[in-house]
């Protein structure tokens, strides 16, 4: 993190150092410095997030996890614009979450299927493909590939409550994924599943990533979860959120569900567990 | 939720006093708008007759004659707002409630009818209501009848139940009440069906596991359950039950009661009269809607309720 | 529930009705009356052993219909009934326990399909049938309340004011003003959605117009429209706009926090948003408002009528004949009034499930 932060103060005196250190800057995706939320409430202030400073790289896969209420949803909300920040810089592939949002850089998965019950699956994944006005021909065949690629070939015509909860998340991924974004925001996408779909749906999203290189940042409340997808684990701690830590993930990449038996993984998520302890997440 | 970083009220009292505003004033602009063009459109509405007079008496006349002239008809086809409101004041306020052109005496006629069939058609609905949810078969062959019976214009009827009644020796108050009855035991009885069958499955099985009676499910579950559901249909059967009496008093030709002042003014063409009429029918509707509603907030803080 | 007790209590009653004086002529004057009940007896007596549900429902209602004809062909003979024949009421008394185990048979069938409608089917025309019966039997003066068969009857014979009627009313009042006062209320709420400051203006006074007896301002539109049908349209479109406003904002609205979100991070337009989210979301609230406006809008032309009318209009015949006591005109009226207002909601009701199928009450 800190070498990024010195190329970014390099980069703006233009010295041969500094463009290796702009072209290292451009490969961050995501930039937050200092930033802080207060919410307004009726009776007393919420200090939702605190000084938080983190610098995300383009193909990552950074998990944030915490105790209910630590912000890390709140976090993501930020990146994507659906929150304004009370205090501090967020710059989104260089520009403002806002111009980011306009131009359509992430797309976004909630912890509920979201999905518009009047339309069929395939309907529901293009319609983001819709509204940036896409032709009709090619959203179908959009729509379709991202469908497979999810495994729900042959679902197309189906409606959203015809199908299981796993499912639909799934048609959600697909619909995050149609229109093509550098970014996803993923908050806590399968935390309303049972383990065994929860289990099927990492490995999933695993290959995914593996596939797309996309950058992915990733909201769950799950130590294993965040241990098994991510290559680096930002450790919240309760309100008002602040950043812990931040744990580089050694895991190999090209990993597969049964590696959360070894002992390097359980070493790896002791670790996230000890930063959560230290940051008072275990008591009332 | 998007929150506003941007300057909030500082303190308390400028908060509340933005607040009041923010939602007074929109509907007092409308309010305001809404009388401008009124008083527009009375112009507009009575020029055709004040014209008339005009030129009879052949006198020239000016425009500011002309305005005031339709602002002060005394049978306008749109009366000015200040007409009405002296109307109403002269006959609410200025006229002793034994006389038949107090407007309060005629209020008191309807919503004596209007009570009456509202207790009626509200203990009409809830027997009804525990009768089809203890018995399938008034469930399943009563019901769906119920509420085909409101797709039926229930005030059609209305002219026959009097002369009907009248034919054999019942008048006056009497019919009214049973109009009422009649238009408001059906939201009642649907509020109530929906309320006593309300309770979460849990909670009926956990009386199936105390061998409960059904009458004691009915008392103990299902009655406190529908409350809710109770007061939102007496709102509604409350309003429902006024209208009935009014059209209760228009088939034949009764004396008193607002409706029989609504007749008597389209007869006779008193605008003024019909308009003075109208406003005191939905002040008496609004106010024993605010009365149920009172009643209600009485029983949810005796049931401990923040209600 | 156990029927055991009250079908034996409905064969007594059955037999002792047989027993007990029945009029001029009695049960033996009317041999086909007395045969029908003599069957209808037999059956209800053998549906008492313990039968198959199938062969125990099938003789049940026989015993039912033939229980049924008996008083009907005993009552088409002349001569006074009433408390003179309590043969028949007790007869009948026991017969109407006999239906109501039919009833109880026919509610266990699936609430689904075909089979649903068979209860309330049965019980309407019960009801139509005790009505007549007791009509005739107690010679209840035609002023006071007409057979169902003399309805019928006006309803065969006079469509030839009837129909002319029907049209003033229905075809041109209600059809017209409905679609004005619907199309304008949900323009109304579509603008005061766009613009807060409108929206914020025009709920607190559209619940204090909504107070107003609707059906006084009939004499002010009859005064401005003159008597026809244009009045009594304006009227419904009176009515009709509120309750489409109301229920069309509450529409706009429903849409849930996430799918907003999610249309927010597409950087969608207000009119994309509109159009593919906030729209279709609202629709189970507009159709509300189509099924409310409906009998709203039947109830409210026929009652401006009552205000003023040309010689035409269901709402003017009734008050016509029930000023002349033809009441059976009166009833017929009603009869084609409740028939349309029926079928119009009807018709919404399966538009409605054809646009918004997808909504959780249809899962239930």
């Amino acid at each position: 993190m800190s070498t990024i932060d010195a190329g970014a103060a390099l980069a703006s005196q233009g010295t041969p150092a500094a463009s290796s250190a702009r072209s290292a800057a451009e490969s961050t995706a995501i930039e937050i410095r200092g930033l802080s939320l207060t919410f307004q409430s009726a009776d007393t202030p919420v200090v939702a997030l605190d000084d938080i400073n983190l610098s995300i790289r383009r193909g990552e896969f950074v998990s944030f996890i915490g105790p209910s209420g630590c912000g890390k949803t709140t976090l993501l909300r930020v990146i994507a614009d659906l929150e304004t920040p009370s205090a501090g810089s967020i710059a989104v592939n260089g520009v403002s979450p806002e111009s980011a949002r306009v131009n359509r850089a992430y797309g976004y998965v909630f912890q509920a299927p979201a999905l518009y019950a009047w339309r069929s699956v395939m309907r529901n994944v293009m319609l983001p493909l819709e509204i940036i006005g896409m032709a009709a021909t090619e959203r179908k065949t959009r729509a379709a590939s991202y469908l497979s690629m999810v495994g729900l070939t042959g679902f197309e015509r189906k409606f959203p409550w015809q199908l299981s909860g796993g499912m639909q998340q799934r048609v959600s991924i697909a619909r995050a994924l149609a229109f093509e974004p550098e970014l996803l925001l993923m908050d806590e996408p399968f935390g309303a599943l049972d383990e065994i779909t929860r289990d099927h749906l990492n490995d999933q999203l695993l290959r995914l990533y593996e596939q797309t290189g996309k950058t992915v940042v990733f909201v769950t409340h799950s130590i294993s979860e965040a241990v098994f997808l991510s290559n680096r684990i930002v450790v919240m701690s309760p309100r008002p959120g602040r950043i812990l830590e931040i744990i580089d993930n050694v895991l190999p990449a090209g990993r597969r569900l049964d590696i959360r038996e070894t002992t390097r993984f359980l070493e790896v998520a002791h670790r996230v567990r000890q930063a959560l302890r230290a940051g008072h997440s275990y008591e009332d | 939720m998007r929150t506003d970083a941007a300057a909030l009220p500082a303190g308390l009292r400028a908060g509340a006093a933005a607040d009041f505003v923010h939602r007074i004033g929109p509907v007092a602009v409308i309010v305001a708008v809404v009388i401008v063009v009124w008083y527009a459109a009375a112009v507009w509405l009575n020029a055709p007759q004040v014209i008339d007079r005009f030129k009879s008496d052949e006198k020239p006349w000016t425009a500011r004659e002309l305005i005031d002239a339709t602002w002060s008809m005394e049978r306008p086809v749109l009366p000015a707002p200040h007409q009405i409101a002296q109307n109403f004041y002269e006959t609410v306020f200025q006229t002793s409630i034994e006389s038949k052109r107090s407007l309060v005496y005629h209020a008191g006629v309807t919503v004596s009818a209007t009570l009456l069939g509202f207790v009626f058609g509200t203990v009409l609905g809830i027997l009804l209501a525990v009768g089809i949810v203890h018995s399938p078969v008034l469930d399943r062959s009563l019901l769906p009848w119920i509420i085909a019976s409101q797709t039926v214009p229930i005030l059609a009827i209305a002219p026959m139940v009097v002369v009907v009644l009248g034919s054999i020796g019942f008048v006056g108050l009497f019919p009214k009440a049973v109009i009422s009855m009649y238009l408001c035991f059906f939201p009642v009885t649907i509020g109530m069906v929906k309320g006593l069958r309300s309770p979460d499955p849990l909670q009926l099985d956990l009386m199936r596991t105390y061998s409960a009676s059904s009458a004691q499910v009915l008392w103990k579950l299902r009655w406190p359950a529908a409350i809710d559901f109770l007061f939102a249909s007496l709102k509604v059967a409350i309003a429902t039950s006024l209208v009935g009496a009014i059209v209760g008093e228009l088939p034949t030709g009764a004396q008193a009661g607002l409706g029989a002042r609504l007749l008597s003014g389209s007869y006779y063409g008193q605008t003024i009269q019909i308009w003075s009429a109208l406003i005191m029918a939905s002040i008496i509707g609004v106010a024993l809607v605010a009365l149920v509603g009172l009643l209600e907030h009485l029983v949810a803080r005796r049931m401990g309720r923040p209600g | 529930m156990n029927l055991r007790p009250l079908r034996v209590a409905a064969l007594l009653l059955m037999m002792a009705g047989l027993v007990a004086p029945a009029g001029a002529n009695g049960w033996l004057g009317g041999r086909a009356a007395l045969a029908c009940a003599l069957c209808s007896i037999f059956c209800a007596g053998a549906g008492l052993r313990r039968w198959d549900p199938i062969l125990e429902g099938g003789l049940t209602i026989l015993a039912v219909l033939l229980g049924a004809a008996a008083p009907l062909i005993l009552l088409d003979a002349p001569g006074p009934f009433g408390t003179a024949a309590p043969g028949i009421w007790l007869f009948l008394t026991g017969w109407a326990l006999l239906l109501w185990s039919g009833l109880s048979i026919l509610s266990r069938l699936p609430r689904h399909g075909a089979g649903a409608l068979a209860a309330p089917a049965a019980f309407g025309v019960a009801l139509l049938y005790l009505w007549q019966v007791l009509v005739v039997g107690f010679a209840v003066p035609q002023v006071l309340l007409p057979a169902p068969t003399q309805v019928g009857h006006i309803l065969a014979t006079r469509m030839d004011i009837l129909w002319p009627d029907f049209q003033q009313t229905f075809l041109k009042a209600v059809l017209s003003g409905y679609a004005i006062g619907c199309t304008a209320g949900f323009l109304v709420a579509v603008i005061a959605d766009r613009v807060p400051f409108v929206k914020r203006g025009l709920l607190p006074l559209s619940g204090l117009v909504s107070a107003v007896p609707i059906v006084g301002i009939a004499p002010i539109l009859v005064m401005w429209f003159g008597f026809d049908w244009q009045s009594k349209a304006a009227v419904v479109v009176v009515v009709t706009f509120f309750p489409m406003l109301v229920n069309t904002l509450a529409g706009l609205a429903a849409a849930d926090a996430m799918q907003r979100d999610l249309m927010h991070s597409y950087a969608a337009s207000y009119a994309q948003t509109l159009m593919k989210l906030r729209l279709p979301a609202a629709l189970p609230f507009v159709f509300n408002a189509l099924k409310i406006n409906s009998t709203l809008a039947l109830i409210a032309a026929i009652v401006a009528e009552f205000f003023g009318s040309p010689i035409l209009g269901l709402g003017f015949r009734i008050s016509a004949e029930v000023a002349r006591l033809n009441v059976d005109v009166v009833w017929a009226v009603i009869a084609i009034a409740a028939l349309a207002g029926s079928m119009f909601y009807g018709v919404i009701a399966v538009v409605e499930r054809a646009c918004t199928f997808w909504h959780p009450s249809y899962r239930a």
